[in-house]
C-alpha cells in the first residue's frame, strides 16, 4: 500500500549505497511524517550522513528511491533542494568563513529572492527588494536565535557553540518544510544542549525535522519516532520508548553510545 | 563556551540588531539603489580624471589612460580570484582577445563608432569567458592555474599562426579617431582618448562594484568559501563560477580593447605570460579583498615601470638592465608588501582611514 502523500513529507524507499566493497546503506527505509521531529541514530559509520547526502542529491543511490511529498525525486541536484523546501545542516560547520554572520544567513534565504541574472548584474529591478527581504528574514531568525549581536562578525571569531547556531539559522531562515540536522549537538556544552533541545522542539512545530544525533538523551527527548541504523541497515524503528526497550538496539548502540556521550 | 538561550528573557539587554539606524543625509544616501550610488561615485571619479588630464602633458595623459585599463583588468581579476576564488594565471589572454577584436573591427568595419566596437568586444570576451569558464569550472587550484596558464601562452601564438588575418608577429596596426571636429581645437587626441578610456573603465567598474556588493557577489563568496553549503542554499555552484569568469573576461577584453585603441596596435608580444603574471602580482600588491586594490595595483603597474626607467636612465645603466629593472623593482616591492601587509596596499589604506575617522 503506497504511503499517504499528505502524511509523509519524505519517504526513503529501500535505498542502498555501496562504497567499493562497503555497504554504507543497505535497503534503508525511513518516513518522515509532516509536522514531526524524527530521529536517526546509530554508531559512527552507520551511514547517517550518507543518507543525508542521498536525500540532498549529493550521492545517487545504487538502488531505491526518494519520495518527496508523494513525488519521486529523479536526478535532483544539491542546489534543487532549497527550492523543494528542504534545508540541511552539515556535520561540520560549513559556514562561509569570509562572510559576516548576517550574510551567511542571508545566503540561506536565497530561495525567497525573485530577481534573475539581469537584476543581479545591474542591481536594478528586483535587486533592492530581494536584498531587503533576505536581510530582514535573516535578521529576524538571528534575533529569534538570540544571536543578533553577532550579525556583523565573521563566523570564525565566534565561539563554537555560536557558530553551530549560525549554521542552524542559515538552514532555518529558508523556512523549509523539512529540516535535516546532522549532529547539531556535536561539540556543544551540556548546558547548551538543553537549550538546543528546546529550540529543535520549537522548530518541529513549524516544519518537519529529521535529526541525526549521537546524544541519545537529546534524541529521546525531542523525537516522536526514531530509526536506528547499524552498519547501513535499519535495525529498529518506532517511538522512543520502544527503541529504548529494544534489546538489539541496546546491544548495537545504546550501551556503547551512552558511554561515548559521557566521555565527550 | 556560553551561548545565549534560544529565546532570551524579555528584560535581557541585547545589542542593537545589525547596523545602527543611520540618520540624516547618510540615511538617505543608504536608501539610494546601489547602482545609482556607484554611478554617482563614478561620475565624480571621471570629473577628477578629466581635471587631471586637462592639467598635465601628453605623456602623462597616456600614462593615466594606461592606469585606467590596467585598473579594469585587475578589477576583473579581483572579482574572479578574490570573490569567486578561482585563480587565473592567464588573464592576459582576454586582453589579447579584446585588443585584436578592436583592431579587426577598426580595419574591417571602419564605419563603426568606438562604442559599438567596445560593445562587440564585450560580447566576444563574454563568449570566450563562457567557453573557458565553462571548461574550467570543475577544475581546482593547480589544475585551474595550469589551464589558464596554457591559455595565456597559447592564445597569442594564434597571431603568428594566422598571419593573413592577425598580422603575424608584427600584429595589426590601425588608426583611431581623436576628438570630434567641434572639440578638436581644445581637446588633443590623447586627452580625448584618455577620457574615452576612463569613461569606459568607470562604467565597467560600476557594474563590477554593484555585482560585488550585491546578491551575485555574495553568492560568489559563498561558493568560494563552501560550495556544498552554497548548493544546499539553492545556489547553482557551476553557473556562479562561470558568471564570475565571464565578468572578469569581459573586463580583461575591455581593457585590451582600450589598450589597442590607445596604442593603435595589437601585437602578440604585448600579451605575453609576463603580462598575465603582472596583473596577478598587481592584484596581490593592491589587495585581493577589495575592488579598491585594483586602483593601487593599476597605478603601480604603470608608474613603477616609468620610475624604474627614469632611474635607469639617470644612472645611465645598460639597456639589458633598463629592460629588466621594472620587473625586478616590482618583484621586490611585491615581496615587501606581502610580508608587511598580506591584505595589500588597500589593507593599509583602510586601516589608516579607520584611524583617522576614529581620531576625529
Ligand atoms: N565518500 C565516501 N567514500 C567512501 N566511503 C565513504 C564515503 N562516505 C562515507 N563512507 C563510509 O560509509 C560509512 C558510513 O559513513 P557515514 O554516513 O559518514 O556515517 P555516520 O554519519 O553514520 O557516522 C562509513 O564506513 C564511511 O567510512
Ligand atoms: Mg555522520
Amino acid at each position: 500500500m503506497p504511503p499517504d502523500p499528505v502524511d509523509h513529507l519524505l519517504s526513503v524507499h529501500g535505498v542502498s549505497v555501496r562504497f567499493g566493497g562497503l555497504a554504507a546503506l543497505d535497503d534503508v527505509r525511513i518516513d518522515v511524517p509532516a509536522g514531526t521531529v524524527a530521529g536517526l541514530i546509530g554508531p559512527n559509520g552507520a551511514g547517517k550522513t550518507t543518507l543525508f547526502n542521498v536525500v540532498s542529491g549529493l550521492l545517487r543511490p545504487d538502488s531505491g528511491r526518494i519520495e518527496w511529498k508523494g513525488r519521486t525525486l529523479r536526478r535532483h541536484r544539491p542546489h534543487d533542494l532549497a527550492g523543494l523546501g528542504i534545508a540541511r545542516t552539515f556535520q561540520g560547520l560549513n559556514l562561509f568563513g569570509g562572510l559576516p554572520v548576517l550574510d551567511n544567513v542571508m545566503v540561506g534565504a536565497e530561495r525567497f529572492a525573485r530577481g534573475g541574472a539581469v537584476s543581479m548584474l545591474t542591481g536594478l529591478g528586483a535587486h533592492g527588494r530581494d536584498e531587503r527581504l533576505m536581510r530582514d528574514r535573516a535578521m529576524a531568525v538571528l534575533e529569534e536565535f538570540g544571536i543578533a549581536g553577532t550579525a556583523r562578525s565573521l563566523p570564525g571569531t565566534l565561539p563554537f557553540g555560536l557558530q553551530k547556531r549560525v549554521a542552524l539559522a542559515r538552514a532555518v531562515v529558508a523556512e523549509p518544510e523539512l529540516l535535516l540536522l546532522d549532529e547539531p549537538a556535536a561539540g556543544i556544552s551540556a548546558d547548551d544542549i538543553g537549550a538546543l533541545a528546546e529550540l529543535i522542539g520549537r522548530l518541529g512545530e513549524r516544519m518537519g525535522v529529521l535529526l541525526v544525533e549521537h546524544h541519545v538523551d537529546l534524541v529521546m527527548q525531542v523525537c516522536e519516532r526514531i530509526t536506528v541504523l547499524d552498519f547501513g541497515r535499519v535495525i529498529c524503528a518506532g517511538p522512543p520508548e520502544a527503541v529504548r526497550a529494544d534489546p538489539g538496539v541496546a546491544e548495537a548502540y545504546l550501551g556503547t553510545g551512552e558511554e561515548a556521550a559521557d566521555d565527550a | 563556551m556560553a551561548s545565549p538561550a534560544p529565546r532570551p528573557a524579555a528584560d535581557e539587554v541585547r545589542p542593537p540588531a545589525g547596523p545602527p539606524a543611520p540618520v540624516g543625509t547618510r540615511a538617505r544616501w543608504s536608501t539610494v539603489p546601489l547602482v545609482v550610488r556607484h554611478l554617482v561615485l563614478a561620475a565624480g571619479a571621471l570629473a577628477a580624471v578629466l581635471l587631471l588630464i586637462a592639467a598635465t602633458d601628453t605623456v602623462n595623459t597616456m600614462r593615466i589612460a594606461a592606469v585606467g585599463y590596467s585598473v579594469l583588468a585587475i578589477a576583473g581579476l579581483q572579482v574572479l580570484i578574490g570573490a569567486s576564488g578561482q585563480v587565473s594565471l592567464g588573464h592576459g589572454a582576454f586582453m589579447f582577445i579584446g585588443a585584436y577584436t578592436v583592431a579587426l573591427l577598426v580595419i574591417r568595419l571602419p564605419m563603426l563608432p568606438l562604442w559599438v566596437n567596445l560593445l562587440i568586444t564585450v560580447a566576444v570576451s563574454a563568449a570566450a569567458g563562457v567557453v573557458v569558464g565553462g571548461a574550467t569550472a570543475r577544475l581546482h587550484g593547480p589544475y585551474l592555474a595550469g589551464a589558464t596558464l596554457a591559455l595565456a601562452v597559447g592564445l597569442p601564438s594564434l597571431a603568428v599562426r594566422f598571419p593573413e588575418l592577425l598580422g603575424g608577429g608584427n600584429g595589426l596596426a590601425f588608426t583611431t579617431r581623436g576628438a570630434p571636429p567641434a572639440l578638436a581645437a581644445t581637446v588633443s587626441t590623447a586627452q580625448w582618448q584618455a577620457a574615452a578610456v576612463w569613461f569606459t573603465v568607470l562604467l565597467a567598474l560600476t557594474v563590477l562594484a554593484t555585482v560585488s556588493r550585491g546578491r551575485l557577489g555574495r553568492r560568489m563568496r559563498a561558493v568560494r568559501d563552501d560550495p556544498l553549503a552554497a548548493a544546499a542554499a539553492g545556489i547553482p555552484v557551476g553557473r556562479t563560477k562561470v558568471a564570475a569568469f565571464v565578468l572578469s573576461a569581459c573586463c580583461g577584453g575591455l581593457a585590451g580593447a582600450c589598450q589597442g585603441y590607445l596604442l593603435g596596435t595589437a601585437t602578440p608580444s604585448s600579451f605575453t605570460l609576463a603580462l598575465s603574471l603582472s596583473l596577478l602580482a598587481a592584484l596581490v600588491f593592491g589587495g585581493m579583498g577589495s575592488l579598491w586594490g585594483a586602483l593601487w595595483g593599476g597605478a603601480a603597474l604603470v608608474y613603477l615601470e616609468v620610475w624604474a626607467e627614469d632611474a635607469a636612465h639617470a644612472l645611465s645603466l645598460g639597456t639589458s638592465v633598463t629592460n629588466n629593472l621594472p620587473i625586478v623593482l616590482f618583484g621586490l616591492i611585491l615581496i615587501v608588501v606581502v610580508l608587511l601587509r598580506p591584505d595589500g596596499v588597500h589593507g593599509a589604506v583602510r586601516d589608516a582611514a579607520g584611524a583617522v575617522r576614529r581620531a576625529r
